[in-house]
């Protein structure tokens, strides 16, 4: 069975997660040991010994998510991210850095190691780097493969697949994209942000609303459309005389329509991505996967999704529309 | 300090490719890279072409060290057979440019160096990786100065610094993200698998500008490089200083050997006269260096602390 792993970004998204259905939540410290460090989420030594409890008494896993990537002066700030995590009884550690993976397999071998997907890792020979020098037992990946490059890795891969099902949609090689830091100074690999708050800046002017990051003009919107937060793979941007969205278009990723095909390859878990995102989301999104996942498994040979769960997903999603992304590639 | 020529980045014709390293025999670097890191739709020279290309510069040019550089993103098992022939090569070192090569070099015991795409972001990670093989890397672009210094004093403690060559990202449009798609194609409006080897008519890459026409990005292909070209000439010195081995210059279709020229008559100054042999191009960016946005230019002047 496909296990659904949910986002938490506080302990009310917890909650949710847990009462909804999540087989696993994932969750991060308050700093930049993760890759979601944005100001008021996440937990610390204080709340997360709660969280867990709250989770394990009613077997749901905790999964903590330590990926990215410390630079010297960081280095101790991991290390004691993976104690505390350890310490306090998560089911499994999440992350990118070989040092830190390292560290975490020799000093807390108990705990399942799971490669983050700013690992990574898109092919069986990269998943075997990963395996056979620190024992992971699970990776999580880039969201740049199609559903016959997944199949293919499944077929050959030392380790449990974890793809992403529903969310904001990377259209980069997670792990390996600076435009944050190029334009910000920060990135997830760095600071684990990309396009970070602090750096974004809305006015009103009389050629639209206009979105900047860092004083860098990412978008322009007309009176009558849907301002949109401004990462800069999503912003409009020109080559040439042409202005349009140059990397990418806001979309969400939604794979529900394609659940057995997933199921059939062997993948493990499925990701729902937002621990940035409200409790009501982690809550309609977990609800709606549950009900998926339940009714697949019921009957598999006469899965269909229904209407109403992409009604309700389509609604908490970014730009309000979903695509299938690199599973299933339109632009290929 | 050593000047190396990175690989070719963007995607030139057969003609064109020869033309150019024809041209670098003579040049005064020491190292240079060759082979397709970017996308693997791109054959102006195969495998054999590569590999033979760099039996001939060695042969003209035998005090020149040439290594082998690979794909960044390996998605394709067609591309993992054409990465096994890279490792498997037997004569030249070779570059990994992705987790995959790392594993492949280093289970058949043979030595490599890895590229700016393979994260390391402390000396703990290239710890691990020196066991299995390294011999040099080529740090992150989007480090800073201050996090270099702090990851040669901790493999100075680790008492592996002299086993490791540092090679430094120093001239040109930096790579900074890879995807799935095509972004060439798409400013085109053709699906990736029938791009038209559009890259072809770009030889520097494909502009992108934000809508007040600041230079934001440059397309290639699959590939997201910077929209201002990184420089690192004023900051020569302070490399040396802290231990850099090796300088980097990333090939561009135009002027190369002026600026290969500039480099290596900075580099062959003493240290002292290399300070105030500074210059200022508008249009280029070091913020990274000084740990700012990799797009800004900061004068060397008020960091030289």
């Amino acid at each position: 069975m496909i296990e659904l792993i949910c986002p938490a970004g506080n302990f009310p998204a917890l909650k949710e997660a847990v009462n909804n259905g999540a087989d696993a939540v994932y969750i991060g410290f308050k700093d930049d040991t993760n890759a979601r460090h944005f100001a008021g989420l996440n937990f610390n030594e204080k709340n997360l010994p709660k969280a867990i409890d709250y989770a394990h008494q009613r077997g749901t896993k905790v999964f903590v998510a330590i990926n990215t990537y410390p630079q010297p002066e960081g280095w101790s700030r991991w290390q004691k991210a993976v104690d505390m995590a350890a310490d306090l009884g998560a089911d499994a550690l999440i992350m990118a850095d070989i040092g830190i993976l390292d560290y975490a397999m020799n000093k807390h071998p108990q705990i399942s190691r799971h490669l983050s997907v700013q690992g990574s890792a898109t092919s069986y020979e990269s998943l075997r780097y990963y395996q056979q020098n620190f024992g992971i037992k699970r990776a999580v990946l880039p969201r740049v493969l199609s559903v016959s490059q997944v199949a293919h890795l499944a077929t050959q891969s030392p380790v449990e697949l974890e793809v992403f099902g529903f969310g904001s949609l990377c259209i980069m090689a997670e792990g390996r994209c600076h435009l944050s830091s190029y334009v910000t100074g920060e990135s997830p690999n760095t600071c684990g942000a990309c396009s970070p708050a602090k750096s974004v800046r809305w006015e009103k002017t009389s050629n639209g609303l206009e979105s900047r990051l860092n004083n860098v003009l990412i978008d322009r919107y007309d009176d009558n459309e849907n301002a949109g937060y401004p990462t800069l793979c999503k912003g409009r941007f020109s080559v040439g005389k042409n202005t349009f969205h140059v990397l990418e278009e806001p979309t969400s990723l939604n794979t529900i329509a394609i659940l057995p095909e997933l199921d059939k390859i062997g993948i493990k878990a499925i990701k729902i991505e937002g621990r940035q995102r409200s409790p009501a989301y982690t809550q309609q999104v977990t609800h709606v996967w549950r009900q998926a996942l339940d009714t697949y498994y019921k009957d598999p040979e006469h899965y269909m999704p229904q209407g109403q769960w992409m009604n309700a997903l389509n609604k908490v999603s970014e730009g309000s529309q979903t695509t299938l992304g690199a599973y299933s590639r339109p632009w290929q | 300090m050593k000047l190396s020529l990175g690989p070719l980045l963007y995607f030139w014709s057969f003609d064109e490719i020869k033309q150019f390293y024809q041209s670098m025999t003579e040049a005064p670097v020491d190292i240079i890279y060759l082979g397709e890191t970017v996308c693997s739709k791109r054959r102006s020279l195969n495998f054999e072409q590569w590999l033979s290309l760099a039996h001939e510069i060695k042969d003209s040019a035998p005090d020149k060290e040439i290594v082998l550089s690979t794909l960044s993103l390996i998605e394709a098992e067609s591309e993992l057979k054409t990465l096994r022939r890279y490792c498997d090569n037997g004569d030249f070192l070779v570059e990994a440019n992705d987790m995959a090569a790392v594993q492949l070099l280093s289970t058949h015991s043979i030595p490599f160096t890895i590229g700016p795409t393979i994260n390391t972001y402390n000396a703990q990670a290239l710890a691990i990786m020196q066991k299995q093989g390294l011999q040099r890397w080529t740090m992150p672009v989007e480090l800073s100065k201050q996090t270099l210094s702090g990851i040669l004093a901790d493999l100075n403690r680790l008492g592996i610094k002299d086993n490791i060559e540092t090679e430094i990202f120093s001239y040109g449009h930096m790579p900074l993200a890879l995807s799935a798609r095509c972004f060439t194609a798409r400013a085109h409006n053709l699906p990736k698998d029938q791009c038209d080897l559009k890259c072809l008519d770009y030889p520097d890459g494909l502009q992108v500008k934000s809508q007040e026409d600041e230079s934001l990005f440059t397309l290639n292909g699959i590939q997201t490089l910077s929209g201002l070209r990184y420089d690192l000439y004023n900051e020569l010195a302070q490399m040396q200083a802290i231990g850099v081995d090796i300088i980097r210059l990333s090939p561009r279709s135009k002027n190369m050997l002026d600026i290969i020229h500039a480099y290596r008559q900075k580099l062959d100054q003493p240290i002292e006269q290399q300070a105030n042999n500074t210059y200022t191009i508008e249009d280029n960016c070091n913020g990274y260096w000084y740990g700012e946005p990799g797009m800004i230019q900061t004068n060397s002047a008020t960091h030289t602390a």
